[in-house]
């Protein structure tokens, strides 16, 4: 069998290539470095390629910013030093559990992850897995951006740490901020329809109906991802039922043609949303888009001095406007943390991380010991003119309009976790 | 009636929209049975090529100039790439268009960056032309209203009337015949893919800034072109205008209705679980999928599709 | 492809006679699949392993229909995905204690494949050709609609997800660890190829082709090509259910992107690349693209830029695909006319690294472009310190390209020449 023999030899050895490449690098530089620093390789699983490969570039400069701050300051420790591995799963979560093999092989033990709730419940339900049957290559999940509640309720785990307000606590301070304005009576609910829009519906339902007799819940729909090229249907229905508020978790494009399509018909309702802030959304509404409301945990007008040095020098490097301070925040606490134990051994790391509290530029905050939830400051603004920082092409910024404390944003959870043994 | 009315008019709106974004699409398969896959790369190319134009020029210049660029890179990529795989098949054609979407998906970011450009409608054209029920309409509409209007008539015309599209279209039928009247039959072919790629540019110069460029236009634009060129009735033009209005009307009437879809079967004669899954899908939850259920649905009752010729 | 069609049948219709030789091959995939795992020994090359396992399944489903009866199916995930479901939804109940074992699961998989696929085609192949795909890609856009908006079924964004090592140990095998899954997805994907195979073999088999190559006459035959097709379809859905089974296994979570678009342009780039003529193509091709997907990316980022060039080069110069290019040269390599052509392909050779690398050297030269104006470093490139933002650097890889290019145009008929000149020997039945 001579030529099944050469058969064989060629595949294996393809694979064995293919495979010792890769390996081959990580040892070199673990050569070079080990003398000078004790390496922390954190894997960043999220789209590199693709329609959202615009989203995973931005986190990607993000954490490397991070990184390069928390290395400058020996912030994880002396001689300790963070490196990024940068993984492109094109939000696919089966190629990112694939990935999270190879990092797993490769040593790592620290990953993060953001893009798609669907990524993060795999990801997250594969370390828990994996860290049972293998304790020994047990790895940490960093959550930058993946919002679904069930991740730190129904389906929580040990190893799972959220660094964004999960969609319910969002809803609660926008919720608080929309049953507050008198102005305001007749509220439609918009949202894209996965788990992440149903959650967003049955909160924005339960945190806005009966709280006010003259506000009403006027509608709720739910529309595909990325399905839908003219939203003036919807806007024609909006507008015959009287809405004069529109909550919606949509993001991205479908945002973007969402507030578009209602300011190109003078369909004039204020939007309640999670993620207005994108450049394109806001340049994409123009001037209509005054007074349209956003929650998140920081933004540019924020008076917080310390983080708009960060702002700047992250503007000057990446060209592209800083956006999360939360991923800043993240990687702070994880060095932080790592100081704390004075080791990187990931179950230590997470005894300290589980019930962490520091306090950063913004106010105290607080890990929660019970479901592994930052609570962490959150702001409702809205865009207004005559701002500091303000949009390219568009003068309007956002405006503060009410901040919560870290402990105000906390919910009650279905999870209570115990450090595993 | 006044919101039949904005059914109507709004389904008018978003079917004459379909239709020019198929257009081109429907020229391709009608004329050589190719399904082009990059139709929706050669659209964002169209609006890539407008935002470029516009910045330097203005809007009117890149409406003309945009569509003939993309059209010339549509026909250099007949003469060099479709004509080559044609003999090995239509399974072949129709996956060089995928390869190639592939491509061009992927170099576009590259020459324009991954984030959406800031492709503007004209200012001209950005005002309330007319209201109905508290929602205006914009000056721009109408025009994209009037260009689908112009495609279908001009295409229409030039297939049916002239002695080019005569030439045409028994080129598809009958080649050799053709050939032998003299007549250069691959150059057809060649100038039928550009057309069709022109109309796919001029659908990405008007609707790139009514939406919005960015590399991921091309995916969002999806199926359903070929939902709009199938039900037709693969390249019938008459056909695809129908069924553009069709999936307009349709569409647009179910985002206005609440009924869950388990009353509706109900009422059909089906039993449905009053609190199962399906009773809490609302028929406009489900608008979205319309296309493709009427689809299956006329391709079921009609093979052919709703004015084709063939069915293969 | 028909001039490759010729040696293809040729070839096929030699095998009963080697009645054995199918028998060596099972043998020697077998013991390959065994000591595989042992050879790479890491989780990565096992977690790569079984991905090959459960795409060889897939491909090799999908060609059921694309190769053997000429069906294009856009829509061929979404068995695919439901055979997943349906594993994923048995090995739940077996994680609530109801007694299942694991390893038979994907046979639940199959059940969910062939339940989806009877109605689908029952309403797709009364159709063929274009019509025939295009009603797949409207069956695969409802299907796509429907799962996302049915969450209780579905679970929506976040997808069903089990634990295969829940259940009370079988045999000591709780098939928790990598390696035990391995074996049960290796020993379902043999299971299926073998059956597959058999099904060609068999007159249903036999009348699929006739059916691809010449509906009519099978028409006049008495058999109802349209009834063919849709048995043919049925066990297309059953085997990509079976594929989706394995892949609930191995990552105990199925969500809605295993019934997406994404998922069945996948299965056609691994078939057509393998090649469709043959049997064993979609294996070649699902083993060549899972290696792909999954290395090339941790290389560089453009690779889903070369993905897409292979795919349009084999469309345009290959399209018999790998088997295809191996399947031409075989009978010549058998017949000792390999020295003919041997001085003609390595003459093309360094034209082709010539032209390769200059397209590599633009394409990596315009990603790390990107990469310098959003503050990256541009790093090195084949050993070279390189500044894409200095037009003098992109001169080398140009001249690459274009002398590549030219010299390829003047070499690489040659070689083809040779390539047909030994087939016309070999025709003519020319000494061994």
């Amino acid at each position: 069998m001579p030529k099944i023999a050469a058969h064989l030899r060629g595949r294996s050895w393809l694979v064995v290539k293919f495979l010792a490449a890769p390996v081959f690098a990580g040892l070199l530089f673990a050569a070079t470095h080990a003398a000078a620093a004790e390496v922390v390789q954190i894997a960043y699983i999220d789209p590199l390629s693709g329609p959202f490969a615009s989203t995973g570039q931005l986190g990607e400069e993000h954490l490397r910013f991070a990184i390069d701050r928390v290395n400058a300051a020996e912030a994880a420790g002396p001689g300790r030093r963070f490196e990024l591995v940068a993984m492109d799963n094109e939000v696919n979560p089966e190629k990112s559990l694939t990935l999270l093999r190879k990092a797993i092989d490769g040593g790592i033990h620290y990953i993060t992850q953001g893009n798609g709730s669907s990524v993060a419940f795999a990801l997250s339900d594969a370390v828990a897995k994996n860290n049972r049957r293998d304790p020994t290559h047990a790895v940490v999940y960093l959550n930058y951006a993946a919002v679904d509640p069930g991740l730190t309720n129904g389906k929580c785990n040990w190893w799972h740490f959220r660094f964004d307000a999960d969609s319910d606590m969002k809803m609660k301070a926008l919720a608080s901020y929309l049953v507050g304005r008198a102005d305001i009576h007749k509220v439609y609910i918009f949202n894209p329809d996965y788990s992440f829009g149903q959650s967003v519906e049955k909160a924005a339902i339960a945190m806005i109906g009966n709280q006010r007799p003259d506000l009403t819940i006027v509608g709720a729909e739910r529309v595909p991802l990325g399905k839908v090229t003219d939203f003036t249907p919807y806007i024609a229905k909006m507008r015959a039922v009287g809405a004069d508020a529109v909550v919606t978790g949509n993001w991205g494009a479908d945002l973007t043609l969402l507030v578009k399509a209602a300011a190109d018909t003078g369909f004039n309702a204020t939007f309640f949303t999670y993620y207005l802030g994108a450049r394109e959304t806001v340049q994409a509404v123009g001037m209509a888009g005054k007074g349209d409301a956003q929650i998140s945990e920081w933004h540019e007008n924020v008076d917080a001095p310390a983080i708009d040095k960060m702002a700047a020098a992250f503007n000057a490097k990446y060209h592209e406007n800083f956006y999360y301070w939360r991923v800043v925040d993240m990687i702070d606490t994880l060095a932080a943390a790592m100081k704390e134990a004075g080791s990187t051994d990931p179950l230590k790391v997470s005894r300290v991380l589980s019930g962490m509290k520091f306090s950063t530029p913004l106010g105290a905050e607080e890990i929660r010991a019970d479901n592994h939830q930052l609570l962490q400051p959150m702001y409702i603004s809205v865009l207004a003119p005559d701002m500091p920082h303000m949009f390219p092409g568009v003068p309007l910024g956002f405006k503060t309009i009410k901040r919560f404390d870290a402990e105000a944003t906390r919910l009650p959870t279905t999870c209570s976790l115990k450090a595993p043994d | 009636m006044e919101g039949l009315l904005l059914v109507l008019l709004n389904g008018l709106v978003y079917g004459l929209l379909l239709f020019m974004l198929s257009s081109g699409l429907t020229l391709i398969v009608g004329m050589m049975g190719v399904l082009n896959f990059a139709h929706a790369s050669f659209y964002m190319l169209g609006a890539y090529f407008a935002y470029t134009i516009s910045v330097g020029l203005g809007f009117w210049p890149a409406l003309i100039i945009a569509p003939l660029l993309v059209g010339g890179l549509g026909a250099l990529v007949e003469r060099y790439g479709l004509r080559a795989v044609h003999r090995h098949g239509k399974l072949a054609e129709l996956l060089f268009t995928v390869g190639l979407a592939f491509v061009i998906g992927e170099i576009v970011p590259l020459i324009w960056g991954r984030p959406a450009v800031p492709y503007r409608v004209p200012a001209v054209l950005d005002f309330p032309a007319f209201a109905l029920g508290g929602i205006n309409y914009q000056a721009y509409r109408l025009f994209m209203m009037g260009v689908s209007v112009a495609i279908f008539a001009g295409l229409y015309a030039a297939l049916a009337r002239t002695r080019l599209g005569l030439v045409i279209r028994a080129a598809l039928t009958h080649p050799e015949m053709v050939g032998m009247l003299g007549h250069n039959v691959p150059r057809v072919f060649t100038l039928v893919f550009g057309a069709g790629c022109a109309l796919a540019g001029l659908a990405g110069v008007i609707g790139g800034n009514v939406f919005t460029t960015s590399p991921g236009m091309a995916e969002a634009l999806g199926a359903i072109v070929f939902a709009v060129v199938i039900m037709g009735g693969l390249g019938s033009i008459p056909g695809a205008l129908l069924a553009s209005l069709a999936i307009g009307f349709i569409q647009t009437a179910s985002v206005t209705l609440d009924t869950p879809l388990g009353v509706l079967l109900g009422r059909l004669g089906m039993a449905v679980d009053p609190h199962g899954a399906l009773a809490e899908i609302t028929i406009a939850r489900a608008a979205p999928a319309v296309p493709y259920l009427l689809l299956v649905l006329v391709l079921v009752v009609h093979p052919r599709g709703l004015m084709g010729a063939r069915a293969d | 492809m028909a001039d490759q069609a010729a040696p293809q049948t040729a070839l096929l219709a030699g095998v009963p006679g080697r009645s054995r030789a199918w028998m060596i091959w099972l043998a020697a995939t077998a013991a390959l699949a065994l000591v595989a795992p042992h050879l790479l020994a890491s989780g990565f090359g096992i977690s790569l392993l079984n991905r090959m396992a459960i795409a060889i399944v897939f491909a090799l489903s999908f060609n059921m229909l694309l190769g053997q009866g000429g069906m294009l199916d856009f829509g061929h995930a979404v068995f695919f995905g439901l055979g997943g479901f349906a594993t994923m939804h048995l090995l739940k109940l077996a994680d609530a204690g109801i007694f299942l074992p694991v390893p038979l699961l994907p046979l639940a998989g199959a059940l969910g494949g062939l339940v989806s696929a009877v109605p689908a085609g029952w309403v797709a192949t009364r159709r063929e050709g274009t019509s025939f795909a295009m009603v797949t890609l409207g069956i695969a856009e409802l299907a796509v609609a429907f799962v996302v908006m049915l969450p209780q079924w579905f679970g929506g964004e976040e997808g069903v997800s089990g634990d295969r090592s829940a259940e009370p140990a079988l045999f000591g095998f709780d098939f928790g660890a990598a390696l035990q899954i391995y074996y049960v997805i290796a020993a379902w994907a043999l299971l299926a190829a073998v059956l597959m195979w058999a099904i060609t073999r068999t007159p249903l088999g036999r009348l699929t082709n006739a059916v691809r190559d010449n509906p009519l006459r099978v028409d006049f035959l008495g058999y109802d090509p349209a009834r063919i097709r849709f048995l043919c379809f049925a066990l297309a859905g059953l085997f990509a259910g079976v594929a989706g089974g394995m892949q609930a296994l191995n990552d105990e979570i199925v969500t809605v992107s295993n019934i997406g678009s994404a998922a069945s342009g996948a299965v056609l780039l691994m078939t057509y690349i393998g090649g469709v003529g043959t049997f064993w193509g979609p294996v070649l091709g699902a083993i060549v693209v899972t290696l792909l997907q999954m290395a090339l990316g941790t290389l560089t980022d453009a690779w889903q830029l070369y993905s897409g060039l292979l795919f349009v080069f084999m469309v345009l110069w290959a399209p018999g695909g790998l088997s295809g290019i191996i399947l031409s040269h075989a009978p010549l390599l058998r017949a000792g006319l390999g020295h003919r052509l041997l001085a003609r392909y390595l003459a093309v050779v360094p034209a082709a690294l010539l032209t390769l690398a200059g397209l590599i050297g633009l394409a990596e030269m315009a990603y790390r472009l990107q990469a310098v104006r959003s503050g990256g470093a541009p790093g090195r490139l084949f050993g070279f310190a390189v500044m894409p933002t200095d037009p003098v650097a992109w001169v080398a890889p140009t001249l690459l390209l274009l002398g590549g290019l030219l010299a390829l145009r003047s070499l690489a008929p040659r070689a083809r020449a040779a390539w047909q000149e030994a087939h016309t020997l070999l025709a003519r039945g020319t000494p061994r």
